[in-house]
Order: structure tokens, then C-alpha cells, then sequence
């Protein structure tokens, strides 16, 4: 399954942020690569969502739902909106 | 930006199903009446939840077909091996219910006042927000300059033909049939190159907004040419929809 | 539970053929799903190269060595923790009881590294004793890159997190640290038996 962009996981941002986020400005904190979230690289079909820089791959976002629980990582990000 | 984001909760609500129309063969277009739907943008999406009787639960996203002020209706493509698609083309009909949320997307979205001209350019079952955009300027009465470009398989793949075939005054549609062209066929019969855009798009110097959507390696190829070719980064808007139809 | 969804169901297989063998919360499916953290990697078979060992004092065989090793031919169910479980999967492989005779196995845990930098934790009781390969063929074929090809870990009684796609070494070390999904929250250990998909089941 190809890898698909930011737009796809709008709904999961405002779950998590409450606010529209594909258009937020990020920085990846491993190269530097900016670019809206909407143009960053998502991986749904895993055992979580994973969000990575068009760049370098790093990982920035990583979202995984444990019993009703979701565990959100942005550690990857240097900027976020 | 900022000025559009929307502090509100994106709560799950039950839509009645209108209406199932087909397409194409592999295509429909399903017709909803959302009870408290809060108004869209041209090129925002919403999400689909299904739950079968043992609490399974698949959830999609699908492009929003019509524009601002018509009824909610989103295009699905069955594909083969799909779990959901094949549900909403094939069993789903009018008086259902239909478990969805939204609008969403803040970023592949555009009003009449983010100006023009605009390039359009869709792979496949891409071209449904595209439409939502074309609509959305008809209904708005602008004027701006449209260019779709819209790359299918075969004729029969092509969504919204009759629409396209009487394209508003101000558009101008070009399509490729990248597997098959029927006899006395006038378009394009190859896959979307740097050459086939150079021929199309709008000038870079006419500072174009260019939004492209189909699957990704469709998005990937096209985004990065027009890039090369002198357009702004910014000024090409981009939704992937994986190998095949919707998200 | 959201309203169900009038005649929606998820593809299954029939339930009476399958009759303790699959563990509770899953169901059997006949595709082979692909899930993938990241992009799919691409190794060149003379660059690929297999270590297992302590950081510093690994043991390393090229693709040729490693495929001069002996190997087995096994059939086994696969579960993965999104709920789909896979029967009779048929896979070739070099036993890591092989790799970690030849490696002089030392230390109670081992961390995966693979190409594009995922890792998962597996305690080495659960890699010895015939319960686990480093696998480069499936159904009788060089496994595929998005399978994890040219060679993936393969520890079936666990959830198929700890089946490391595209691994390059098995790193011995005294402590059990979390790997890719563990961090995230995923169970440190993972049996499908006893339902441990995240951390606290």
C-alpha cells in the first residue's frame, strides 16, 4: 500500500488538537524539511499512524490507540502550527 | 491560514442515504441528507464509519463531490479487494444510514477569493474534489481561468462525462486515456509526463494554483514536474490517494 | 457501540475450520495484508549483510554466506495484532537456534535492527529452541520486499510486530528495552494466546 499524505488523517489531527491542522506549518527536527502537514508522508495500515518527513523519513507524528486510549508522540517535530 | 481554523468538535453523526448513483461501472455516487451538517468547502473530505454486528469497525475517508450549498454527495470507486468500497458502491442504498463525520481539510481547499488561474489536475477517481471545485466556482459565478486535466484508464473510467463534456464558460478540459483510446479519439493517450504538462498547464509566470489528486505515485510525478517547471512549491496543492481510489 | 451498519460484515473464513487455532480477538483471513510503518527498503543482496551478538563483537555473514547456512522449511500460523491471522504459511528459513550456535549466544534479550530503522524486542527464550528463523523465501519464493525481503524475522508465537521486517541484526543485550511499537505503547512481550497486545494487557 503506498504511502499517502497529511490530508488523509484531518479528521484523527482534530480528534487530537481540536482545530483543523493540514494547513499547520511544521518543521522536521531532524533535517530541517518544512512543509504543511497536509504534505507529510502517513502510513495508516500499520498497527498505528505513523508521520514522517518527506525529506529525511524520520519519524514526527506517531499516533496509537491502546483500549480507548491514544498515545500521540510529536517528539520528531521541531514546529508544529 | 490561521484565519481558517475552526475551533469545534468533530462529532460522528447518523446521514440518510438519498440516493446511489452510478458513474460508471466500478463507480457511484451516493447522495446523503446529514441532519446537522455545518456547511463544506470545495476539496475538504469526510470520514466513513461501518460497524458489522460483532462491533467490527472500518473507517474511511472519502473526497466531498458536490459543492458548498448542494446536497452532501461523495464518489466512491469499488475497488476489488476493498472492505469498504465495495459496501457503499454495491449494498448501500437510498434510506440507509450512514455513520460519518466532518467536513474535514483545511489545506486542499479552494474559494473563488484564492484567485487563479487554476490547474486542475486529476488521476483517476481524483478528480472528485476537483469537481467540487469546478462546481463551487460555477455556482460562485467567478471567473477565474480553469484547466482540468484529468488522466483515466479507458473512456468508460471517465467519472462526470457529461458534465465535463459542457465544461462553464472559463474551463477548458483535457483528458488522457493512458490504456485505451476509443477509435477517433482526440485527447491525450499516455500517462501525465513533463511534456504533456508543458503543453497544458499555465504558464508559471501567471503565478497559476495548481491542485493535484489521484493516487500518490500520480501526485508524486505530476507535483514534482510542475515544480521543476517553475511553480512555486506553495502554489501546488497535493492529495494522495494511495494505489487506487479513495483515502 | 456505534449503530451497525446494515450489511456491512468484514470478510471471514468459516469459523468450524479454523477451531483452535486462532487466538481470541482474531479472525482468519486468506490475503496476506501488507502494513508498514515506512517506506518499503531495498537492499542490494551484495550490500546485505546479517549480524547477531553484543554491540562490538557481532558476527557477520553476507547474503551468500548466510544462504550457505543451514535451513528449514516450515509451515506455521502468523497473528497480527490489527486482528488478522494468517494459517499454514509456508516460509524457508536459517533457525536463529542455528545463527546463535555459530554466534556464541550470550545475554537474555535481543533487540532487531532492520533496514529504515524499525526494532522490536524478543526475549531470546522466545528465539531458540525452534521457535523462530530469519526468513528469505515465502510459499515457496524469495520473499518480497514489501514482505520484508531479502530476509524478516519470523517468531509466530508472538504477534507479527515482533517478525521484523527487512532485519539485519539481532543485537544481544542484558536488559529488555522497547523497541519501534513497544515505545508506542504496544505490549513488551506480545502473546496472541493471551491477548497482550498493549502495554498492561
Amino acid at each position: 500500500m503506498e504511502a499517502l499524505d497529511g490530508n488523509a488523517i484531518g479528521g484523527l489531527l482534530i480528534e487530537v488538537f481540536g482545530t483543523e491542522m493540514t494547513a499547520a506549518p511544521t518543521v522536521c527536527g531532524n533535517c530541517g524539511d518544512a512543509r504543511p502537514v497536509a504534505e507529510l508522508v502517513v502510513y495508516l495500515r500499520a498497527p498505528g499512524t505513523i508521520v514522517r518527513c518527506r525529506t529525511c523519513d524520520s519519524v514526527l507524528m506517531a499516533f496509537v490507540t491502546a483500549h480507548e486510549r491514544m498515545c500521540v508522540d510529536l517528539q520528531g517535530l521541531a514546529v508544529l502550527g | 491560514m490561521a484565519g481558517t481554523a475552526l475551533r469545534r468538535r468533530l462529532t460522528w453523526q447518523l446521514a440518510k442515504v438519498t440516493a446511489v448513483t452510478t458513474e460508471t461501472a466500478s463507480v457511484r455516487t451516493v447522495t446523503l441528507d446529514v441532519p446537522d451538517w455545518p456547511g463544506h468547502q470545495a476539496g475538504q473530505h469526510l470520514d466513513i464509519r461501518l460497524t458489522d454486528e460483532d462491533g467490527y469497525v472500518a473507517e474511511r475517508s472519502y473526497s466531498i463531490a458536490s459543492a458548498p450549498g448542494e446536497p452532501v454527495a461523495i464518489t466512491v470507486e469499488r475497488l476489488d479487494d476493498g472492505e469498504v468500497s465495495p459496501y457503499l458502491t454495491d449494498e448501500l442504498r437510498a434510506g440507509d444510514d450512514l455513520e460519518l463525520r466532518g467536513p474535514i481539510g483545511g489545506y486542499f481547499i479552494w474559494e473563488p477569493d484564492d484567485g487563479g488561474p487554476l490547474l486542475l489536475l486529476a488521476g483517476g477517481s481524483g478528480v472528485v474534489p476537483l469537481r467540487s471545485i469546478l462546481r463551487h466556482r460555477e455556482r460562485t459565478g467567478s471567473t477565474v481561468p480553469v484547466r482540468l486535466l484529468y488522466s483515466s484508464r479507458t473512456l468508460d473510467d471517465v467519472i462526470y462525462q457529461a458534465e465535463l463534456d459542457q465544461p462553464a464558460r472559463g474551463v477548458e478540459v483535457i483528458e488522457t486515456l493512458t490504456r485505451h483510446q476509443p477509435p477517433g479519439w482526440a485527447g491525450y493517450a499516455r500517462r501525465v509526463d513533463a511534456a504533456l504538462l508543458a503543453d497544458v498547464a499555465w504558464p508559471a509566470a501567471e503565478m497559476p494554483l495548481a491542485y493535484v489528486c489521484g493516487p500518490t505515485s500520480f501526485v508524486e510525478t505530476v507535483s514534482q514536474a510542475l515544480v521543476q517547471s517553475g511553480y512555486p512549491p506553495e502554489r501546488v496543492k497535493t492529495e494522495r490517494f494511495g494505489a487506487t481510489g479513495g483515502t | 457501540m456505534s449503530p451497525v451498519s446494515r450489511g456491512f460484515h468484514r470478510r471471514r473464513q468459516d469459523p468450524a475450520q479454523t477451531a483452535g487455532r486462532v487466538p481470541p480477538g482474531q479472525y482468519v483471513t486468506k490475503d496476506f495484508p501488507v502494513l508498514s510503518a515506512g517506506p518499503t527498503p531495498h537492499t542490494d543482496l551484495d550490500r546485505w549483510s546479517f549480524s547477531v551478538g553484543r554491540r562490538g563483537q557481532q558476527k557477520t555473514w553476507s547474503w551468500t554466506e548466510f544462504r550457505a547456512l543451514p535451513s528449514q522449511d516450515v509451515t506455521v500460523d502468523i497473528h497480527c495484532v490489527t486482528k488478522w491471522s494468517k494459517l499454514d504459511t509456508v516460509w524457508q528459513g536459517v533457525s536463529v537456534d542455528t545463527l546463535l550456535d555459530l554466534a556464541g549466544h550470550d545475554g537474555p534479550f535481543a533487540m532487531a535492527h532492520c533496514d529504515g530503522g524499525y526494532t522490536t524486542n524478543v526475549p531470546v527464550a522466545d528465539l531458540t529452541g525452534g521457535q523462530a528463523w530469519v526468513a528469505y523465501a515465502y510459499d515457496g519464493q524469495p520473499l518480497e520486499p514489501e514482505h520484508g525481503g531479502p530476509a524478516r524475522l519470523l517468531v509466530p508465537h508472538l504477534y507479527f510486530w515482533k517478525s521484523a521486517k527487512w532485519v539485519r541484526s539481532l543485537e544481544l543485550r542484558d536488559t529488555n528495552d522497547p523497541g519501534f511499537w513497544e515505545n508506542y505503547g504496544y505490549h513488551i512481550y506480545g502473546d496472541p494466546w493471551r491477548e497482550q497486545r498493549y502495554a498492561g494487557d
